[in-house]
C-alpha cells in the first residue's frame, strides 16, 4: 500500500501545481514562495543534521577492515581497503563516494540443490545507483545556466558533452535518458524483489516518485512542450537575486517541476536522502586502521568499577599460596 | 546434539519468501532451539547489573521494571549523543537491500528480520517514533513504531541472533555496521535486565576469577602444568611455563578455552613448544588469565571493566610488552578498544622480537602483538626448523575469523604460517574468506546448546564452503585462530560436513616444529600418527 500512497501523494502534488499555475493569484505561491521556503528548509535542515553528526563524538576507532593490516614490512598491506595513512583513507573515501566501491562488491547468494550455496555477480544495483547519481549531478549542474549570468564555461562544456550525440532538436541529453532508465530500474527492483519490497517504506517510494516526476516534467518541458527557456531564466534569476518575477510565458508544467523539486528539497533533511552527507562521516570507512599505532581518545571516557589485583589476591590468597604461585602480600 | 534438531536435509529447506504479515508486527515465537536462555540472577547481582530476577524468554511476563520504557528511551537518547556511529546508522540507511543476503543468519533461516537492514530497522523504527519529527507526526508513513513489550521481546530475539560479525558492513555503501547497532541494542536490553546466561556467566566469572570458565589460580596452574607434562611425554622435552613471574620480558595472554577446551588445548601445546624453541622470556598470568572479553557482547562499559586487568597485570609484573594468543573477538577488543579504554600503555615498551630484533612498529602505541605476527616474523627470518610433512595427514583450509579479518585485517600472517607448516593447503571460495569470511554462527555469546538449531543455520554458509573444499581437494582440517570457532565449528562441521576436524594454527606449527633434543616423534600433538615415510614418498 505504501507504494500507492506515495504515487497518490506525488500525483496530487503535481495536479495541485498544474492547476495552481493557471490561477494568476496563486502563481507567486508556486513560483516564488514555496521554492523559497523549500530552499531555506533544505539549507538549514542539511546544516543542522550534518552539524549534529559532526559534533557527535567518535569514542572508538572502528574501521571495517577489508584488507590486510599494515604489520610486518614484508607483508603487503592493503593500503586502500585497510588504510593506515591519510592518503589511503582519502582514496578509500573517494572510491566510496564517487564510485560506490562497497556496492560494487555486491553478490547474490543462491541456494541450489546439494545443498550448494553459490554467489553470483550482482552489479545492476551498483550500475543503476551510479548512473542515477552521476546523471543527477550533471543535470543539476546543467541547470546552473538558468541561475547564472553569464553562464560559466564549465556548464556550457558539460551541456555540450551531455549532448554529444547531437540527436534531434533540441539536442537530446544522454543523462536525461540514463536517469529515467536508472530510476525506473530502482523502482522496479524495489517492487519486484520480494525482500526489498518487504523492507520498503512509504518514504522510499516517495523519493523515487518525486524524482521520477521531476525528471519527467523536465523532459516534457524541454523536448515536447518546448518551454520558453528565456522566460525560465528570468524567473530563476529573479529568485536568486531576490527580485522575483513570474513571466507570463512559463506554463503549468514548470510549476509542477518547481513544486516537486520544492517537495524534494523540503523532505531532504528529514529523510534518508541525508545519506549524501552521512557517507562522508561513517566511522567504519573514514578512519584509518592505525588502532595499535596511534592511541585514539574517547572524549567521554569515564572510570569504571573494576576487580583489582589486590582484591583478587585477597580472595584467592590461600589457593595462590598452596599452588606455589608468588603473592604480592605474603 | 539435541534429538529435536532437524536433520540437515530438512534444515536446508529454507523458504526465502517473506511472510504475509507486515514487518512492523513485532510478535515473535520463542521456539526451542533458536534462542538463548536468560541470565541467572546471581550473575547480574555479582556484576551490579539492573533487574536481576528469574525469568525466561518464553514466559509471558518478563518482569520488567515498571519504568522500563523510560529507561530504554533515555538510554537511546544518551547513546545517540555519545556515539556518532549510532546516530548516523539510525539516519542514513536507504534500504537498498545490498546487505540482505550477506548475513549468515538470513541465508540459513530465510527470516527477513535477519536481513541486516531489517534487524537495524527494528530499532530504527523506534528511533523514528521518539527522536525524529517525521516519525512523531506521521508514524505509519515514516515506518515508526511505538516501543511496546512485544518490540522489546523482538529486539531480544533478533539482537541475540546477530553475531556482530560485520560481514554486512563490508557490503554497505555507507559502511553501516550492524555489529555496532547490535552492541548498542544489547546495551539497551541490559539496562532492563534482558540478557542471556551464555554471555553473562562468562562475564561474571571473568570479573571474579580472571577468566570465563571461572578457573581459579590453582586450577590455572594445574592446567598449565598438565600441558607441560603432556609435552614431556610427546616430545621428551620439559618446557618452562612460568605463571605470574615478575620481570619477564613478555606477558602472554590467551583465551581461557586454550587451557581448558579441546581442540584449543593442542594450540596451547603449540605455543609452549614455540616459546621453548626460541627461548622466550615470558609469563602467563593467573589474574589476566583470559584475553577473551564477553563485555563486547554486553556493553562498552563492561568491555572496559573486564579488559582493565591486562594492562594492570602487565604493569604489576613489570613486563616490557604483551603478546596475545589465538582468539577472534578478543582481538577486536585488543586492537580497537583496549588502548582507548585502558591505555595509554606508556609504562611498556614498543614490542621487539628478542629473536629477530624486529620492532613491531604497528603496535607502537598499544604495545601488544598477535602471536601470528610474532611467529610469521620468526619464520620469515628463518629462525624455526620446520618439517611440514608432520602435517601431511592433514589437508588444510583456513577459516578467517570475523574479528581478526574485519576489525583488524590479520589475513596474511596465519596463511604465511600455514604455508610453511602444512604441505597441503587450499583456500575456500573467495566470497567466503578474508574480509568476506562467514561467521561460525555461534559468535558473540550465542554458542550455547539450547540455541543449536539457529547456530547450525547461521553456520551453514561457512560449512557449505568447507564442504566445497572437502569434496574438491579432500580437505579434512579447518585451521582457525579463534577460540569460539574451535569450540563451535566441530559440531557444526559434524552436522553439515562430516569428516572435517578443526585446529588452531599453532597446533599445526607445534606439530611441524623440529626441536633440539626432542625424541623421535611419531605422533602429532593429538597423539595421531604422522603419515609414514613410505606414504609420503608415494604421495
Amino acid at each position: 500500500m505504501d507504494v500507492v500512497y506515495a504515487l497518490v501523494t506525488v500525483s496530487l502534488l503535481a495536479a495541485l501545481a498544474f492547476a495552481g499555475g493557471e490561477i494568476a493569484p496563486l502563481r507567486p505561491l508556486f513560483g516564488v514562495i514555496l521554492p523559497g521556503v523549500a530552499l531555506v528548509t533544505f539549507l538549514l535542515g542539511l546544516t543542522y543534521r550534518v552539524t549534529l553528526w559532526a559534533r557527535s563524538p567518535v569514542p572508538f576507532r572502528i574501521p571495517t577492515t577489508s584488507g590486510q593490516q599494515k604489520s610486518l614490512p614484508w607483508i603487503k598491506a592493503g593500503w586502500l581497503e585497510s588504510p593506515s595513512t591519510t592518503p589511503g583513507v582519502l582514496a578509500r573515501m573517494a572510491l566510496e563516494v564517487c564510485l560506490f566501491r562497497s556496492l560494487f562488491r555486491n553478490t547474490k547468494a543462491e541456494l541450489r540443490d546439494g545443498p550448494r550455496l553459490v554467489f553470483g555477480e550482482s552489479k545492476f544495483l551498483w550500475l543503476a545507483a551510479l548512473a542515477f547519481h552521476w546523471s543527477l549531478l550533471v543535470i543539476f549542474l546543467r541547470h546552473l545556466r538558468f541561475f547564472m549570468e553569464p553562464v560559466p564555461a564549465f556548464v556550457n562544456l558539460l551541456a555540450a558533452a551531455d549532448g554529444f550525440f547531437q540527436i534531434g532538436a533540441p539536442v537530446l541529453y544522454v543523462t536525461d535518458v540514463i536517469i529515467v532508465v536508472a530510476l525506473g530500474y530502482l523502482l522496479l527492483r524495489r517492487l519486484r524483489d520480494p525482500q526489498v519490497r518487504y523492507i520498503s517504506l512509504f518514504a522510499d517510494y516517495l523519493v523515487l516518485f518525486l524524482l521520477l516526476g521531476l525528471v519527467v516534467s523536465g523532459i516534457f518541458m524541454r523536448y515536447f512542450t518546448r518551454i520558453d527557456t528565456a522566460a525560465v531564466k528570468q524567473l530563476a534569476m529573479g529568485l536568486v537575486t531576490f527580485s522575483p518575477v513570474i513571466p507570463q510565458e512559463v506554463g503549468p508544467l514548470l510549476f509542477v517541476h518547481l513544486l516537486l523539486v520544492s517537495a524534494l528539497a523540503t523532505f531532504f533533511p528529514f529523510s534518508k536522502l541525508m545519506h549524501m552527507g552521512g557517507v562522508f562521516l561513517s566511522p567504519t570507512r573514514n578512519l584509518a586502521n592505525t588502532n595499535r599505532m596511534q592511541r585514539h581518545v574517547n572524549p567521554w571516557d569515564a572510570p569504571v568499577k573494576v576487580h583489582t589485583y589486590e582484591e583478587w589476591e585477597d580472595e584467592f590468597r590461600d589457593k595462590i599460596g598452596a599452588a606455589g604461585l608468588p603473592l604480592d602480600k605474603a | 546434539m539435541a534429538e529435536q534438531t532437524p536433520r540437515p536435509e530438512t534444515l536446508v529447506q529454507i523458504d526465502y519468501r517473506p511472510p504475509r504479515k507486515d514487518w512492523r508486527d513485532a510478535r515473535v515465537e520463542f521456539r526451542k532451539g533458536v534462542f538463548c536462555y536468560s541470565a541467572a540472577p546471581k550473575n547480574l547481582e555479582y556484576l551490579g547489573l539492573p533487574n536481576p530476577r528469574k525469568w525466561q524468554p518464553y514466559d509471558q511476563n518478563w518482569k520488567l521494571p515498571p519504568n522500563w520504557k523510560e529507561v530504554i528511551l533515555e538510554g537511546m537518547r544518551e547513546r545517540l549523543e555519545k556515539f556518532r556511529s549510532f546516530r548516523l546508522f539510525m539516519d542514513i540507511c536507504v534500504r537498498c537491500g545490498a546487505c540482505a543476503d550477506k548475513c549468515h543468519f538470513y541465508i540459513g533461516s530465510g527470516d527477513p528480520k535477519n536481513m541486516p537492514v531489517l534487524r537495524a530497522e527494528l530499532i530504527r523504527s523506534v528511533y523514528r517514533r521518539y527522536f525524529t519529527m517525521a516519525g512523531r507526526l506521521f508514524p505509519t508513513l515514516a515506518g515508526a513504531r511505538d516501543l511496546t513489550e512485544d518490540v522489546l521481546k523482538e529486539w531480544f530475539y533478533y539482537f541475540y541472533q546477530c553475531t556482530e560479525c560485520r560481514r554486512c558492513s563490508v557490503f554497505c555503501p555507507y559502511g553501516i555496521d550492524t555489529a555496532e547497532v547490535t552492541m548498542i541494542a544489547r546495551e539497551l536490553l541490559n539496562l532492563v535486565g534482558c540478557n542471556i546466561n551464555w554471555v553473562l556467566e562468562p562475564v561474571a566469572n571473568c570479573y571474579r576469577t580472571g577468566n570465563h570458565l571461572g578457573v581459579q589460580p590453582h586450577g590455572f596452574k594445574d592446567s598449565i602444568d598438565f600441558a607441560v607434562d603432556e609435552l614431556a611425554e610427546i616430545t621428551g622435552i620439559r618446557v618452562e611455563a612460568p605463571i605470574n613471574k615478575k620481570g619477564a620480558e613478555v606477558l602472554f595472554v590467551v583465551p581461557s578455552a586454550d587451557y581448558f577446551g579441546t581442540p584449543h588445548y593442542f594450540t596451547l601445546l603449540g605455543y609452549l613448544l614455540l616459546f621453548h624453541v626460541v627461548g622466550l622470556d615470558y609469563t602467563f598470568s593467573a589474574f589476566a588469565s583470559e584475553g577473551g572479553n564477553f563485555g563486547l557482547f554486553t556493553s562498552h562499559e563492561m568491555i572496559k571493566r573486564l579488559n582493565a586487568k591486562i594492562y594492570t597485570e602487565a604493569r604489576r609484573l613489570g613486563v616490557k610488552w604483551i603478546m596475545g594468543g589465538e582468539c577472534g573477538h578478543m582481538w577486536r577488543v585488543l586492537h580497537q578498544y583496549m588502548d582507548t579504554m585502558n591505555g595509554p600503555a606508556d609504562f611498556l615498551e614498543v614490542p621487539v622480537s628478542p629473536v629477530t630484533g624486529t620492532r613491531f612498529e604497528h603496535a607502537r602505541s598499544t604495545r601488544m602483538i598477535h602471536i601470528c605476527e610474532f611467529t610469521a616474523d620468526l619464520i620469515h627470518h628463518g629462525k624455526l626448523a620446520l618439517d611440514p610433512n608432520r602435517n601431511a595427514h592433514w589437508s588444510v583450509t583456513f577459516h578467517d575469523s570475523c574479528n581478526p579479518s574485519r576489525a583488524m585485517g590479520l589475513l596474511e600472517e596465519p596463511r604465511f604460517i600455514l604455508r610453511h607448516v602444512c604441505p597441503k593447503f587450499y583456500e575456500m571460495p573467495e566470497n567466503t574468506i578474508r574480509e568476506q569470511t562467514f561467521c561460525c554462527g555461534s559468535g558473540s555469546g550465542l554458542g550455547t546448546d539450547e540455541n543449536l538449531e539457529m547456530r547450525l543455520r547461521g553456520g551453514f554458509p561457512r560449512a557449505n564452503a568447507v564442504r566445497y573444499v572437502r569434496d574438491r581437494f579432500g580437505v579434512n582440517l579447518v585451521a582457525c585462530i579463534c577460540a569460539i570457532d574451535k569450540a563451535t565449528l566441530p559440531p557444526l562441521l559434524e552436522y553439515w560436513v562430516p569428516g572435517v576436524d578443526v585446529a588452531g594454527v599453532h597446533e599445526l606449527l607445534g606439530n611441524a616444529l623440529i626441536m633440539k633434543g626432542e625424541r623421535a616423534r611419531s605422533t602429532d600433538l593429538r597423539g595421531q600418527p604422522f603419515q609414514s615415510k613410505e606414504a609420503l614418498a608415494h604421495a
